[in-house]
């Protein structure tokens, strides 16, 4: 594995009685692919918010690079590489797929700014080279709210996209996706991901998409590492093949 | 800003700026419609990130008191530098307001900025030996940079400044909101998670705007307080505030110019009535609203729009 990007040291948490998150230890290293599976419930996106500092472990650190970001917000968090797409698309409804983008560039370059427009030559095209590479440039100027889901999922990944991150999550990018559309919705992921070098860990419920697309693949069972490895190896494993993919 | 909106904003302010020569009475009506649409413009910064404030009047009040007490208690008479001093004032109380409610939505919020005006009502009604308490204070006629001036002259020059600061700030108001730190405002009534995952702080985003809106209905106030010549504790009363909000959204929030025609049409209908049906007041008031509500959503701004055949966005911003 390369230089480790994100590292989770025993991360720890509990809603009820129910253990999330029960001593999960991952790495993961830069430009890596990498997949989490599991069954509903296991803790996968638990461990996207813990990551994200939606909610801070009982126990346990998160670093990003040499960086500890545990009990950081959100926002501080994503200002220092860490953007994320969710299951359900995080979009501004009411603006333009456009303007969606576009804030999201002003918000890396610098929101405190009152007096000029939002719409200026340098973000519209920044917004548009990026619009391009998800093939959603003809979408510009739809209403967010009223794109197909498969758009408003690869819309929800341009937003986190056009923060620059370092690392970006990936909360099921193919769930409410007919089939047709998924391999289709990852080929743009993939090659978007690839041109801009960005490292990348989803969560995933399809096998073929998590066998095509990870480089890695991090077996969740629950709050715990069951297995992880490369999917082929992965799919071997008797206690994935019994406890996951039956029931994934 | 295009053509067609500069065109209707020098029409208007000519209107406006010529109506008294015609009819006098106008001035003082216009001179509180301009008040109180500062104010509703305040409330409408906030509608835009989806917060109902019930309790602007507060800094509307404020601002009225600051330039009554800075006249009565410093001896400081001068026009620009009461209205400068008094906006200050209460842009700052809209900062230290501001960091606790900022923090609430919906309805917490809504209850919680009538809670604070109702105190600032209280405070201003009780404290009589500073406030003169439900007497009220008087204002003197200000002088202008050392000029001594009549009451006549000095309304005049307050009107003709109020609509100067309406036309300018309103421009200023109009290229915040179309800026990232507008959008970011307009963002948090669409998805406030969506934009802290921007790495954006809804509660700054807020308390930026609860400032402006504060410093904007501050303005209001004092100009309210130099046209009337006195101030009392009912500026900061709840209904003061419900008629803010009522004004905003009658004149409609998608554009800068809605609140003051909504201040203007509400300014004109109440001088209408109390001259002709005094007791109906607000029963023509209440069914103005109606109408607005079910076939006006945009405001009376929205109607203009219509009438100029103009097509704006959604969220699109104009004057």
């Amino acid at each position: 594995m390369t230089k480790p990007l994100l590292r989770a040291e025993n991360l720890e948490i509990s809603f009820g009685g129910i253990r999330a998150a029960n001593g999960v230890s991952l790495e993961i290293g830069e430009g890596e692919f990498v997949a989490i599976i599991g069954p509903n419930g296991s803790g996968k996106t638990t461990f996207l918010n813990l990551c994200t500092g939606y909610i801070r472990p009982t126990r346990g650190k998160v670093w990003l690079g040499d960086m500890e970001i545990t009990r950081m917000a959100p926002r501080a968090i994503a200002r220092r590489g860490i953007a994320r797409a969710f299951q359900i698309p995080q979009l501004f409804a009411d603006h333009s797929v456009l303007d969606n983008v576009m804030l999201a560039i002003a918000a890396r370059r610098g929101i405190w700014d009152a007096l000029n427009p939002l719409d200026r030559p340098d973000y519209r095209r920044e917004a548009g080279e990026l619009l391009d590479l998800l093939d959603l440039g003809a979408h510009a100027d739809t209403i967010a709210g009223t794109l197909p889901e498969g758009l408003r999922k690869l819309a929800d990944v341009t937003v986190a996209m056009a923060l620059d991150p370092k690392l970006l999550l990936l909360d099921e990018p193919t769930s409410g996706v007919s089939a047709l559309e998924r391999f289709p919705l990852m080929d743009t992921l993939m090659k978007a991901m690839r041109t801009r070098g960005i490292t990348a860990l989803f969560v995933e419920h399809d096998m073929d998409i998590v066998e095509n697309y990870a480089d890695r693949v991090i077996v969740w069972e629950a709050g715990k590492v069951m297995a992880e490895g490369k999917p082929a190896d992965v799919m071997k494993d008797p206690r994935v093949l019994e406890n996951v993919v039956g029931v994934a | 800003m295009n053509r067609s909106s500069l065109a209707l904003l020098a029409a208007a302010l000519l209107i406006a700026g010529l109506a008294p020569l015609a009819f006098p009475f106008l001035q003082f009506v216009l001179t509180i419609a301009l008040a109180k649409g500062f104010a509703a413009l305040g409330v409408a910064l906030l509608l835009r990130a989806g917060l109902i404030s019930l309790g602007h009047a507060m800094f509307y009040a404020v601002g009225a008191y600051a330039a009554a007490f800075l006249a009565k208690s410093l001896g400081f008479t001068d026009m620009m530098g009461l209205i400068v001093a008094a906006t200050i004032v209460s842009g700052l109380c809209g900062l230290l307001v501001g960091l606790f409610l900022v923090r609430y939505r919906a309805i917490f919020f809504a209850m919680l900025n009538l809670a604070v005006s109702m105190v600032v009502f209280a405070l201003l009604s009780k404290l009589y030996g500073l406030t003169g308490g439900t007497d009220g204070m008087a204002v003197a006629v200000p002088t202008l940079f050392g000029l001594t001036l009549t009451k006549e002259g000095s309304d005049t020059v307050l009107f003709y400044l109020a609509l100067v600061l309406a036309a300018g700030l309103g421009l200023v108001v109009h290229r915040y909101l179309k800026s990232p730190l507008g959008h970011a405002l307009s963002a948090v009534h669409s998805n406030e998670v969506r934009l802290e995952y921007l790495g954006v702080s809804a509660a700054s985003t807020l308390l930026t705007a609860y400032t402006i809106s504060a410093t904007l209905a501050g303005l209001g106030g004092a100009i309210a307080a130099l046209s009337i010549g006195h101030v009392l504790p009912e500026f900061a009363f709840w209904t003061q505030s419900g008629q803010l909000v009522l004004t905003a959204v009658l004149g409609g929030i998608s554009g800068i110019a809605g609140p003051f025609l909504g201040a203007a049409f509400l300014e004109g209908v109440h001088t209408l009535a109390v001259g002709t049906v005094a007791d109906a007041w607000n029963l023509i008031v209440g069914a103005v609203l109606l109408v607005v509500i079910f076939f006006l959503p945009r405001g009376l701004f929205g109607l203009i729009e219509k009438i100029a055949g103009r097509k704006t966005q959604a969220g699109e911003t104009e004057l």
